[in-house]
């Protein structure tokens, strides 16, 4: 078997046993690695509560982990989020997945529930239980001093996950967040504070010469794509690069969505960051874009602010301090808390209260959520449950109980309809619609248009969700596409494919997840929007006008995607439709 | 989605790729919830099984017109014949050099009939496929391309408009190194001779461009939306596709990246040269390039075409020195020589910043010269204060490199 190690690691933390599995390849070709997998285990938990200890916690690589296709080097986390109730997950650069490849593992399989808080140490073959209780309540900065990985990868909680926050995060080598869905509080409700890999194999490749030839196309492509490797892209800003954009596109979430234009932003720009924190280049193993960014002062190094941060803790919030940002963003970090639902959760309680934030609030806001102290546990839950409790539901600016990112929707209607569809909840990963709404890659498209949309988010669900199987980064895919991918993953493995045999495979794993949340009785009513957005207009310039969304408009590219996606008017899987794509199926 | 067929079947038409009536009229559709063609046509029973065979949103439909129509079928059928030789391949290939083939396209897949199965096995694995079936088929008259788009209509007419281009260039560049090796084939001197009367006539009348000095940045705007235009009209682009720049109060305003020439209100990011925004994030490829060369020449104005003889010149090299030469699979990216059309340089680089990209090989060329040819990709001219210049530049360099192309044509078929 090329391409995969052909054993997964199933470890059971109620016995602290562990079983290897050896799916056959037909198995592997079918789910191909990260999301695929980790949706094939989830069906078998579905149903169970998230916290149940029978519940799933997979972590996975892909076939395309610890070779040389460009931007291979990212894990996927799945399992049942804690925030929303869906399928939650993550994908997470670092070094974790390569580590784990090398160490001959495909992925990890951990059900049960520890007593005791615990570490798993994987090098190679050897498994062990480590006793972890001496480092239960320590950030995720500290965990990494006190164990000190060395060349292993190291993912872990921090305090937020323990205290029981709903998105809290998963911080992998020290800079790289799971970010979303609260996956850290489903490793913290099974003890496990954190998970150190080594390995010392290498992963088997086909046809390297092959490989060669795709992986200089890719880096081709990404070369000459101005948002990734241009000199306002991502290798040079990092994320950040986004910000002025957004703003200018009159697409920047201010004022808890009631505004879509910051004033302040201007100054609290990629640039802005740049000249007072000169941060260097740093990314995911084996990556040539390298967007992460890691910042210096007062000799002291921290990851930079990722886009979404730096927009949420500024124009969502009220806030006009660069400082500020990169400490909250440390904050979350160490403490284990997606910065995302945390800065709009906080933008909730500000519209709810009135109350702006000074830094000192602000921080100590966040150290109240982080560590379940007053009026931090209700935060902790997230905006839909705070706003819901404090009586004004609508200021929950959220889909599915999942907070939404830093795209304004009502600035492209492709991002609307993507958020309202998501399998994860109010997420921009799944369609990504960002790369032609804005970045007009492979081209442009009317983003105040719902026209084609609906067979658009269809297609780059199904493309995202074998991306994050194979697994790449989706920011290659600004400017490669999958017939490139194809070719690597037919050199890694030796099985003939193509860009459409994988967009197939994209859509059984997407239709799996739809599948999933049904189960769990989502349907047409969880796909939808915050009101606001169809009945308030947003911040209009003189040559943009940014009204609200039609909704009858929204409600037909929904329906239209329904039809699209084999569903039925309801959002419900159809039976055929699962028994076409080979899904195993359950009467809903 | 009715919108988006149409306006694509006229661009083809604009293009000079497709006609308005007859057998090269564009056939495009586009999927939705419904599929919608821009017209009726006979080919849509299969197409509409490809559409139910792929995951795509458009299919763009062409038997491009002359010289386009014989030069596709030409290599194609070379390509076909190609694979009879290896039994294991059903499709054939065709691999032009250019920078576009290269960087975007890869290769261009050949099938020889116009069914559903042939195109849906080539369309999963690439953007475009030619069919060219024999001359004894009398159901089907080739040469025809289908390319598909996941996100618009748009994205097949780029491809086709991109297919047409390589061809184009790889014939007229194979038919000189083939008359420079002795090795040129009867059917390529019948088909050379055959496509000479469907070239566009020269054109040397200049465009009256806006006067600098610009007075606002509106003007700048204009300025750019029409050079621009005038660019697209004097077919000094592959299809509609090129970058313009101008810099004005200390910014540089770029046409976006996709932008097409002929459509830039809008699409123009302006980028100050302080670096104080990032919002030139979706400026053109080719924004480094640019600016490198505002800050070494001092120019104003920067035009970037492709225009075909230009691009064909760029690939001409002496094939026993070539034979020698230690980088001739990367030419593009490596080529050790210096080398000119007169007086404009020839310099080697890729499309944006990578380690091999024009950003660190153009702007030094156009220190010396307002003109630069990058390898197998296009033209670059400057203007000191407006577009007048660098039009004028770019009419006269591929001129130029027209006439010298077939000068030398000339003195090789004499000989």
């Amino acid at each position: 078997m090329y391409g995969w190690t052909g054993k997964i690691l199933v470890i059971d933390l109620t016995k602290k046993n562990i079983e290897v599995e050896t799916p056959d390849l037909d198995v592997y070709n079918r789910y191909v690695g990260g999301k695929g997998f980790g949706g094939k285990y989830l069906r078998q938990c579905a149903t169970l509560p998230w916290d149940h200890p029978d519940m799933m916690i997979c972590i996975f690589t892909g076939p395309l982990t610890g070779t040389i296709t460009p931007t291979s080097g990212r894990t996927h986390i799945l399992s049942k989020s804690p925030l929303t109730g869906l399928v939650g997950d993550s994908s997470v650069g670092g070094k974790l997945a390569t580590r784990l490849k090398r160490a001959g593992w495909d992925g990890i399989v951990i059900k049960g529930k520890s007593k005791t808080p615990v570490g798993i140490t994987i090098k190679d073959n050897l498994v062990e239980f480590k006793d972890a209780t001496e480092l239960w309540g320590l950030d995720t900065n500290a965990v990494h001093q006190q164990i000190g990985p060395g060349n292993a990868s190291l993912a872990s909680i921090g305090p937020a996950a323990e205290n029981g926050v709903r998105f809290a995060s998963i911080i992998v080598d020290r800079h790289f967040a799971a970010g979303r869905s609260g996956l850290g509080l489903c490793l913290a409700q099974k003890k496990i504070k954190y998970l150190l890999v080594d390995g010392t194999g290498h992963c088997k490749v086909k046809d390297l010469k092959k490989l060669k030839q795709a992986r200089e196309d890719i880096l081709r492509l990404t070369a000459a794509s101005p948002a990734l490797m241009g000199q306002f892209g991502f290798t040079c800003l990092g994320t950040g690069a986004v910000y002025d954009l957004m703003d200018n596109r009159r697409m920047m979430p201010t004022d808890n969505f009631r505004r879509t234009c910051f004033e302040h932003a201007s100054r609290l720009n990629a640039a802005a960051y740049t000249k007072t924190y000169a941060p260097k280049k740093h990314g995911c193993l084996g990556c040539h874009i390298l967007c992460k960014k890691i910042g210096t002062k007062n000799k002291k190094s921290f990851a930079m602010p990722e886009f979404e941060t730096m927009s949420h803790f500024t124009a969502l919030i009220g806030c006009m301090d660069t400082e500020l940002v990169v400490k909250a963003n440390e904050r979350c970090n160490y403490f284990g808390m997606d910065t995302i639902s945390a800065a709009s959760t906080l933008a909730c309680r500000r519209e709810i209260t009135g109350l702006d934030y000074t830094p000192d609030s602000l921080l100590s806001l966040l150290d109240d959520m982080a560590l379940g102290r007053g009026e931090g546990k209700d935060l902790a839950m997230g905006a839909e449950h705070y706003a819901k409790k404090m009586g004004s539901p609508q200021a929950a600016m959220a889909v599915k109980g999942m907070e939404l990112p830093a795209y304004d929707p009502r600035g492209a209607y492709g991002m609307a309809l993507g958020y309202a569809l998501s399998t994860r909840g109010g997420c921009h990963l799944r369609a990504y619609p960002i790369s032609h709404e804005i970045f007009r890659k492979p081209v442009a498209t009317d983003r105040f248009s719902f026209s084609g949309k609906a067979r658009i988010i269809k297609i780059a669900e199904d493309l995202n969700a074998v991306v994050d199987s194979l697994i790449a980064c989706k920011f290659t895919f600004f400017a490669a596409s999958l017939e490139e991918y194809a070719t690597a993953y037919e050199a890694v493995t030796g099985i003939e494919t193509s860009a459409q045999d994988l967009l197939r495979k994209g859509e059984c794993i997407y239709y799996n997840e739809r599948i999933i949340n049904a189960l769990n009785k989502f349907d047409v009513k969880d796909d939808d929007l915050p009101d606001r957005f169809f009945t308030e207009s947003g911040s209009s310039a003189n040559n943009i006008h940014i009204p609200p969304i039609n909704r009858d408009a929204f409600l037909d590219a929904r329906k239209k995607y329904y039809d699209i996606r084999g569903l039925t008017t309801n959002g419900l899987p159809k039976k055929k439709k699962a028994q076409t794509l080979g899904l195993l199926w359950n009467n809903l | 989605m009715e919108q988006l067929v149409n306006k694509y079947a006229d661009k083809l038409i604009q293009a000079g790729l497709g006609e308005t009536f007859g057998p090269s009229r564009p056939l495009i559709g586009g999927l939705d919830d419904t599929l919608v063609w821009n017209r009726p046509a006979d080919e849509i029973s299969v197409l509409e099984n490809v559409f139910k065979g792929l995951n795509i949103n458009s299919l763009v439909f062409l038997r491009p017109k002359e010289p386009y129509g014989s030069l596709i079928r030409f290599l194609a059928e070379s390509a076909l014949e190609s694979t009879h030789k290896s039994p294991n391949n059903s499709i054939g290939l065709i691999q032009p050099k250019d920078c576009e083939t290269r960087t975007f396209l890869h290769d261009l897949p050949v099938i020889n009939e116009f069914s559903a199965d042939q195109i849906i096995q080539a369309l999963k694995k690439r953007k475009s496929v030619i069919i060219a079936p024999g001359k004894s088929n009398k159901n089907f008259k080739g040469p025809a391309i289908v390319a598909h788009g996941l996100v618009s209509p748009e994205q097949g007419f780029v491809t086709i408009s991109s297919v047409c281009f390589a061809n184009f260039i790889k014939f007229f560049t194979d038919y000189l190194q083939a008359l420079q090796t002795g090795f040129a084939t009867d059917d390529a001197h019948d088909l050379f001779d055959a496509v000479i009367p469907y070239l566009e006539p020269i054109q040397t009348t200049l465009p009256e461009l806006i006067p600098s000095p610009f007075p606002n940045e509106e003007t700048v705007y204009s300025a750019i939306i029409e050079a621009g235009q005038k660019t697209v009209e004097y077919g000094l682009v592959d299809s509609f596709f090129g970058n313009v720049s101008y810099f004005w109060n200390k910014t540089l305003y770029i046409s976006q990246t996709g932008s097409s020439l002929d459509e830039l209100r809008g699409c123009i990011d302006p980028v100050p040269m302080d670096g104080s925004t990032s919002a030139g994030l979706t400026a053109s490829s080719e924004l480094t390039a640019h600016l490198e060369t505002i800050s070494r020449t001092g120019c104003k104005a920067i035009l970037h075409g492709h225009p075909k003889f230009s691009v064909i010149l760029s690939m001409d090299c002496d094939p026993v020195e070539k034979a020698a030469c230690a980088f001739k699979e990367q030419c593009h990216i490596k080529c050790p020589k210096k080398r000119f059309v007169e007086g404009t340089p020839i310099v080697p680089g890729e499309v944006g910043t990578g380690p091999f990209g024009l950003c660190n090989t153009l702007p030094r060329a156009l220190e010396q010269t307002n003109s630069a040819i990058v390898y197998g990709h296009g033209l670059f001219t400057t203007g000191k204060d407006n577009f007048s210049e660098a039009f004028a530049t770019m009419l006269e360099v591929e001129n130029l490199c027209r006439n010298t192309y077939f000068k030398k044509i000339r003195r090789l078929r004499k000989a």
